[in-house]
């Protein structure tokens, strides 16, 4: 391979031109900052850990011998002396998909270089962040008073409660420490890092209103997975 | 269809990925310690997975002394041995060749070779190393607990590895597992770095198509590990929560002394899955980095171009890709769907033909090349030989009904010692050698490396090629003594003597070789820049040891791939990488270089 430069297979249609898209110098994705292709590489690593997970979940309880607890009955709700299924899980499913909302709008803003908007947006976000938490703490709360243990409960097949206390905290864990994030975010927003482009305090990177983006992406990951785990817990 | 090249004048395309800034800490510690540079950072992988790799060779010397002269020292008896099977065998896999492959020759290579100033986010980097060092410690103080390190095999398989009688049960089990979740973590920070600074921080002119095979290697390796590891992780976080908590994901319900278990309703299946979709591509993460080695290798001292570059490419992806549908052929043994062995029987097979592709193509670019029998090329043979011999043991585990009686045997041992053991390390050791004068500045010192190799290689023929006949017989692995066992045959005692002989004198050799690094560190003969005459921007800098920021001033343009290598008509049989057309010395001005 010689003296010339290499084809520019990139004009050339369809496949073809796909890989040579990607193999061109210097960068597979053009004009795509570093953090973002890192953040995305690091969600398809978390897409298979969150995937073993629900598999596993899903090969124990086809396993189990013992009945499987009903998802509408042990996640109902009293209300006013009437069981309502799914209430608590609703409000939480509405709370944490529109905080998906307030950071794209964050995002927006900051690449509009509104500071306080920005900022504001992302405390926003993290607000609905904590009370999902909250309410997942209180969730969790109501079945350990109910009964239900990693190692046992009421209504049948013990990997029930081993499943949902590992996922359901694995992905509170993600919730909670995007919350860390996006108030680390949103103070850096405030006080002009990003704009100044001052450098980090660990890393020694400089801020730039990009960081927005890669973190909405967790953001929004965070979310995405949670619709997974709802329909697997609450909806099978 | 349209081909359109950039005009003569503009060679190199327009500068896209911007100038990073280097933190330049002042002092030893910032320079050595809390280094941010990739290749301290890779020395420091590099040294920690040594140190931590000789101890798992005493570990083997260990249980070589006991099947070889069984009971002369009293220090070990059953449960240690099974003590020792384990961490040898998860050091190596994990804490040794991992590590070094990605976490020590990929910081290295990986900027050096695509013209990067350092990985994408050094500061990650770092965190990865200190890490690693963590999850390090945390396993070795399983020798030291009560009731010492786990030894349910290094495949952890429950329901025994958290059962009462397991030596380790329990402290030792559970700082494995913790190890364990702790080294991905720090891998995953180091695995991004690679990825995003292969794919998103080359320098100009060097596409996808113009790196060198090794980066390739340990690229592909590294997206591998990233998916393969989270299996291992959740297998990892539920089998604690067992431990721990008293939970049974993978735990059923037992009878132990006439008492049933605390577990109820558990699948062992379950972590077996889990298990083995990491730990199959793992066999692939420690053999693709050594195929894309060994390329380079070839290549650079048979002064020939690397036969099929493309081929080579997509069977490096392709082998990647399957690598994630074969798992279950670790399962044989375990009960499963005669379908289920049939179709993954069928991948694993599928596997051999870009692998054989790739071989292949290693010994069309030896022949007829200009073979110097530089170490690193004695030690690029080595594995080829050792590599071959092994995949061929391979065709014979993955066929189900051959398979079956040979489960557990030696012969397994002796397999994948020969494949993803001996091979890799071989690679190791040759690329310690090719590449130790770039690091130090210093050649390593050609005589005691021979004696080294030849020990080593020959050695380590005696060492497993017995073991498949004694696989054969029925010995069975994992033993600690064979009793009075009428299938055995009185012979293997002597063969395993022998074994034994040979293995301790191997491991003389590394001394051998440790002292040759040392020595030569400051003794050695002054290396220069590109001692190896070699074409790959490493060889290129500026700097030999490369400074912070490997490159200088400027960042070097590339014009061409990385094997022009006795180009027809050029003066030099080789032309680096970031040598301009118009800089190329030909011997008549009528002949272009090879035309590609
Ligand atoms: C001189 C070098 C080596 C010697 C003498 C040696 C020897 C042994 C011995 C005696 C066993 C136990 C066999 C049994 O009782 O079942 C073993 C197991 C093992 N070795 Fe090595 N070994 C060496 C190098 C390596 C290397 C470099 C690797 C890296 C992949 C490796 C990976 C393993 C694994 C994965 C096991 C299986 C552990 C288990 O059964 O849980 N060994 N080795
Ligand atoms: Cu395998």
């Amino acid at each position: 391979m010689t003296d010339r430069m290499p084809r520019r297979l990139t004009l050339e249609p369809g496949w073809r031109g796909m890989v040579g898209d990607l193999a061109s110098d210097q960068r597979a994705f053009k004009k795509v900052p570093w953090s973002k292709v890192m953040m995305w590489a690091f969600l398809v690593s978390d897409v298979f850990i969150f995937a073993c997970f629900l598999v596993g979940y899903m090969m124990a309880r086809i396993a189990s011998s013992a009945p499987w607890p009903n998802a509408s009955e042990v996640f109902a709700l009293d209300v006013a002396g009437r069981q309502v299924p799914l209430l608590l899980i609703a409000i939480m499913t509405f709370i944490l998909i529109s905080s998906s909302g307030t950071m794209a709008l964050a995002v927006k803003c900051g690449y509009e270089r509104r500071r306080f908007a920005t900022g504001g947006l992302l405390i926003a976000t993290a607000l609905l962040g904590t009370i999902f938490v909250g309410m997942q703490a209180f969730e969790w709360t109501k079945l350990i008073h109910e009964g239900v243990r990693p190692w046992s409960n009421p209504w049948g097949a013990e990997q029930f409660g081993a499943a949902f206390f590992l996922i359901t905290g694995f992905h509170g864990t993600h919730v909670s420490v995007g919350v860390l994030f996006l108030v680390v975010m949103a103070i850096k927003v405030l006080r002009g890092s990003l704009q100044a482009g001052r450098p980090g305090f660990l890393t020694g990177r400089r801020g730039r209103y990009e960081m927005v983006e890669t973190l909405g992406l967790y953001w929004h990951f965070v979310d995405l997975v949670w619709v997974f785990i709802f329909a697997f817990f609450y909806l099978w | 269809m349209g081909e359109r090249e950039y005009d003569a004048s503009s060679y190199a395309p327009p500068a896209e990925v911007e100038e990073m800034e280097l933190p330049h800490p002042k002092g030893f510690f910032g320079k050595y310690v809390w280094s941010q540079d990739a290749k301290v950072i890779a020395v420091q992988y590099g040294l920690t997975a040594t140190a931590i790799g000789l101890v798992a060779l005493v570990l083997s010397l260990l249980m070589r002394l006991q099947l070889g002269f069984p009971n002369s020292l009293s220090l070990i008896d059953p449960g240690s041995y099974l003590q020792y099977v384990t961490m040898h065998g998860m050091i190596m896999v994990v804490y040794l060749l991992t590590a070094i492959f990605l976490g020590g020759f990929g910081n290295y290579l990986i900027p050096l070779m695509c013209g990067a100033r350092d990985m994408v986010f050094p500061y990650l980097n770092m965190l990865s190393y200190w890490i690693y060092l963590a999850s390090v410690l945390i396993l070795v103080a399983g020798f030291f607990v009560a009731g010492g390190s786990t030894g349910a095999g290094w495949t952890l398989y429950p329901p025994q590895a958290i059962s009462p009688g397991t030596p380790g049960v329990d402290t030792g089990i559970v700082l494995m597992l913790v190890s364990l979740a702790v080294f991905i973590v720090g891998f995953t920070m180091g695995g991004l770095n690679y990825v995003v600074t292969v794919l998103q921080a080359r320098t100009r002119g060097m596409t996808l198509m113009r790196l060198p095979l090794t980066v390739w290697g340990i690229f592909m390796a590294t997206v591998m590990a990233l998916l393969a590891f989270p299996a291992l992780f959740v297998a990892v976080l539920m089998m604690l929560m067992d431990r721990l908590i008293g939970t049974s994901f993978f735990m059923p319900e037992m009878l132990s002394m006439g008492e049933s278990s605390d577990h109820r309703g558990g699948s062992p299946l379950l972590f077996q899955h889990l298990f083995w979709f990491f730990g199959h591509p793992e066999v692939y993460i420690v053999a693709l980095p050594a195929f894309g080695i060994v390329s380079d290798l070839i290549a650079t001292h048979a002064r020939k171009n690397i036969f099929g570059y493309r081929m080579m490419v997509w069977a490096i992806i392709i082998i990647g890709a399957l690598s994630f549908v074969v798992w279950a052929h670790h399962m044989y043994v375990s009960g499963m769907s005669p379908y289920f062995g049939f179709l993954f029987a069928t991948t694993t097979l599928i596997i051999a033909v870009p692998t054989a592709i790739k071989v292949y193509n290693w010994v069309l670019t030896l022949w007829r090349g200009n073979i110097r029998l530089t170490l690193p090329m004695l030690f690029a043979i080595g594995f080829l030989f050792t590599f071959v011999n092994g995949g061929l043991s391979g065709l014979f585990l993955g066929n189900v009904t051959v398979d079956v009686p040979l489960s557990d045997t030696y012969f397994v041992v002796g397999h994948f010692h020969m494949v993803m053991a001996v091979a890799p390390i071989l690679v190791i050791f040759g690329a310690i050698y090719h590449w130790y004068p770039k690091i130090t500045g210093r050649m390593l010192d050609e005589t005691l490396g021979k004696v080294h190799f030849w020990i080593t290689f020959l050695g380590t023929y005696v060492i497993y090629y017995p073991m498949h006949f004694m696989g054969l017989e029925g010995v069975p692995r994992r033993y600690y003594a064979y009793g009075e066992t009428t299938f055995i045959s009185d012979s293997v005692q002597s063969l395993n003597a022998v074994i034994t002989v040979a293995a301790f004198i191997v491991a003389l050799a590394q001394l051998l070789f440790l002292f040759n690094l040392a020595w030569s560190y400051f003794r050695g003969r002054e290396a220069g820049s590109n001692p190896w005459q070699a074409t790959t921007l490493e060889w290129q800098t500026p700097h030999t040891p490369p400074r912070h920021g490997n490159f200088g001033k400027a960042l070097p343009i590339v014009y061409r791939w990385p094997y022009d290598y006795s180009v027809p008509g050029v003066k030099q049989d080789f032309i680096p990488q970031n040598v301009p057309p118009e800089a190329v010395e030909r011997e008549s001005d009528t002949r272009r270089g090879g035309e590609r």
